[in-house]
């Protein structure tokens, strides 16, 4: 089993990395966009803007309460036959991971920012801040700084998530590692690359991840 | 000192409460305060938990709203709608039991907030400002600290520094001392007496008697959301006139 390891790998890691880069690529993009999502919902439920915060718990019971392979299904087959246009793999796989990110962002933003003290608001009001002033400079960074452990969590799940993008042919790592194998034959060997390969990118964004929030939560170790 | 002082009461108060009333729900906390604060006082008011104090001091920079009355401040009924209450609290500076200093920030950044984002001053300034601050209450030396590396009353002094970098007309203490270690409420006690020796108008809410007696140009005991009874501390403390006053005195002393 291990003896041909060494040549298999040689022979396939550059399409492997391939894949690699595609799944970065995607996780990437979906990260950013579920962010953004994440920040604008997440903000609106904290703060009880009308009907946003509505439409924002419906969304989060939706994508919470499904598996993300089914929501993956819905966006790649289920939409099209009720529009009539198809849509491509990699925009399928991307949309599913922004909105599913999206909805755990959300709730990490809004849990961060409830979780600081009125009285720090208090504290910045009674200085003749006005609310943004206050908001700006006192709550959001430090709901920032509480919030980077679960940011980052769910950064290398949405990560680990892009290998069911194999489902609907997206030629990321995990896909990549199917095409190989269906040539080869070298399931163990190949899937064995690809856990190594999806290890060594969690643990460099773990690495990361840790450093930032070294940098950023250095207040909180006396 | 006190000399100095009386003749500052011929002045128009600094701040003048009339009528103030604040209910939370059904709970009638005030019910109908007067009170004047002269420039330069040193204002103690005292009375057992609950009777509406803290409540009495949050409703003055307005992080309470009174339901009635008025709040003469520099003149102008600072409850009166179209008042910019954000300039009024750059005059009006608060210390919190709970120190509430900014934990992600250095010391001397928790003190050039104010001055540099309320009062728009310039880095250069606000540091200045900060560093005189810090010094005044004998902290310099910690200026690149964070609270947390810092003990409860180097905490308070830092919020009292806070608070005096923006240059208010006066200074509203609540309870500043309640959330102390006994060993370290003697360093914020005598940063206390610094400001009441150099003339600063201040608003105390407090349990420390031997400060009241000591410090205070008058002494307020409230009960029941109303004013019992007030005057200089040797008469409120050694000759308290109202059966209710009395019973608290001899309660605590």
């Amino acid at each position: 089993m291990f003896d041909d390891l060494l040549q298999i790998a040689i022979q396939y890691l550059p399409r492997l990395l391939v894949g690699a880069l595609q799944t970065i690529k995607i996780t990437s993009i979906g990260v950013s966009l579920g962010f953004l999502l994440g920040l604008v919902i997440g903000f609106c439920r904290a703060y009880k803007v009308p009907l946003v915060t509505q439409l924002g718990q419906v969304y989060v019971a939706i994508i919470r309460g499904t598996p993300l392979l089914v929501q993956l299904f819905f966006i790649f087959f289920g939409l099209p036959s009720l529009t009539g246009s198809a849509i491509p793999p990699l925009v399928a796989g991307i949309s599913a991971i922004t909105i599913n990110s999206g909805a755990y962002f959300s709730e990490i933003v809004r849990g961060a920012v409830q979780s600081i003290r009125k009285s720090q608001v208090e504290a910045g009001r009674s200085l003749g801040l006005g609310w943004f002033k206050t908001m700006r400079f006192v709550i959001w960074p430090q709901a920032f700084i509480n919030a980077l452990p679960s940011l980052g969590n769910q950064f290398i799940i949405s990560l680990k998530d892009t290998s069911l993008m194999a489902v609907i042919s997206v030629e990321e790592l995990t896909r990549n590692g199917q095409i190989i194998i269906a040539a080869t034959f070298r399931a163990f060997q190949i899937w064995l690359l690809v856990a190594l390969i999806y290890l060594v990118m969690t643990g460099l964004l773990s690495i990361i991840l840790n450093q930032v929030e070294k940098k950023f939560s250095r207040y909180m170790y006396a | 000192m006190i000399k100095k002082w009386c003749n500052e009461m011929d002045k128009d108060p600094v701040i003048k409460l009339r009528n103030i009333h604040k209910s939370f729900g059904d709970l009638h906390v005030l019910k109908g305060i007067d009170l004047d604060v002269h420039h330069g006082e040193v204002l103690v008011i005292i009375g057992p938990s609950g009777c509406g104090k803290s409540t009495l001091l949050r409703c003055i920079n307005l992080l309470e709203k009174p339901d009635d009355g008025k709040i003469i401040f520099e003149g102008k009924n600072i409850l009166e709608p179209g008042i910019d209450i954000n300039q009024v609290r750059t005059r009006l500076g608060i210390v919190f039991q709970g120190f509430n200093l900014f934990p992600h920030m250095t010391v001397i950044e928790n003190v050039m907030l104010g001055p540099k984002e309320s009062l728009g001053f310039s880095k250069e300034k606000a540091r200045n400002i900060a560093e005189k601050q810090l010094a005044h209450v004998g902290l310099i030396e910690k200026a690149d600290a964070f609270p947390v590396q810092l003990s409860g009353g180097q905490q308070q002094r830092v919020a009292i520094a806070r608070s005096l970098g923006m240059a208010p007309r006066a200074i509203l203490l609540d309870e500043i001392t309640s959330a102390l270690d006994p060993e370290t409420i003697g360093e914020v006690l005598s940063v206390m007496k610094d400001l009441a020796s150099e003339g600063t108008t201040m608003v105390v809410v407090s349990h420390e008697m031997g400060f009241a007696r000591e410090v205070a140009h008058r002494v307020v005991f409230i009960d029941g959301g109303l004013i019992v009874e007030e005057g200089p501390p040797q008469r409120i403390f050694d000759e308290p006139q109202n059966e209710r006053t009395r019973n608290f005195i001899s309660m605590i002393l």
